[in-house]
């Protein structure tokens, strides 16, 4: 059951990815430069997410458990220190320097660009990489 | 439909899309710690989950594609530009764990001030980016 719903959540993420337009570099890019030509779109797809998120996990979270586990797993972590700050940063860079984001990175695969897959796999290197660097 | 109603359609879609995962598997839809754990889980039983969710997104992306008609967006050929900006979004999300999903969408629907502290640097960093790769390469020379 976990399988069939996580391929259900994957396929609601994938079609909002491509309808939305987070899967289309020159709009992604055009709706961060709010200094230049700025395409306000994509402000709608974060907005319309996060409140949806925003009421529904309110009720998920009031169950005592998921409907198909045992427990939730959340992230404990909620310390806000330099490697988060430092992180967040350098996606950013890398975000607004071509246009994707991971989601929208992998959704792409379906266009057939080899280009996403350079970006892809330049994508997992910068993760094996930083999974090198010690936690503290 | 009128344009401005895909971004909100596209949005809505991937706030269900969290919460069926949260809803019914207990997990949160970060896109960058999927891909990460995917790959490098070994043993884990929930490896299988993960792959089952990124081949969602690839049929969710090729479905609405073919059913809507929607043109497929161009790709950005500059391939020096796509490597490093996939190392950095790679080296990112790993060291702050999360990303656009994890941080933005899950994060602050779940109102963790961690994660609204990283959308924030995530989206400041990204307009700068932007702002100053606009201000070397003229628009449209990409």
């Amino acid at each position: 059951m976990n399988r069939i719903m996580s391929l259900i959540s994957g396929l609601l993420f994938g079609a909002g990815l491509a309808a939305s337009g987070m899967t289309n570099t020159a709009k992604v890019t055009g709706f961060l430069d709010i200094f230049g030509n700025w395409d306000p779109d994509l402000l709608l797809v974060m907005a319309s997410a996060v409140i949806t998120t925003l009421i529904c996990f309110r009720f998920v979270l009031k169950r005592s458990k998921p409907v198909f586990a045992s427990s939730f797993s959340l992230p404990l972590k909620t310390v806000i220190d330099l490697r988060l700050l430092l992180g967040a940063v350098l996606f950013g860079i890398g975000w607004g320097l071509y246009g994707y984001c991971p989601g929208p990175a992998v959704a792409a695969i379906v266009y057939l660009q080899p280009v996403t897959g350079a970006f892809l796999i330049a994508m997992l290197l910068g993760m094996f990489i930083a999974s090198k660097i010690p936690k503290s | 439909m009128i344009d401005f109603l895909w971004p909100i359609f596209g949005g809505v879609l991937i706030g269900l899309s969290a919460t069926v995962l949260l809803l019914f598997n207990g997990k949160i839809a970060g896109i960058s710690g999927i891909i990460y754990h995917a790959i490098t889980d070994k043993t884990s039983v929930n490896r299988k989950q993960h792959w089952f969710f990124l081949i969602g997104i690839l049929l969710g992306a090729y479905l609405f594609h073919l059913l809507s008609g929607k043109a497929l967006p161009e790709t950005n050929d500059n391939y020096l530009l796509a490597i490093i900006a996939g190392l950095l979004v790679g080296v990112g999300v790993k060291l702050g764990n999360g990303c656009t999903s994890g941080h933005g969408v899950c994060g602050i629907g779940r109102l963790s001030m961690r994660s609204l502290v990283a959308t924030i640097c995530f989206m400041l960093t990204a307009i700068i980016s932007v702002a100053i790769i606009n201000s070397i390469i003229p628009t449209g020379a990409l």
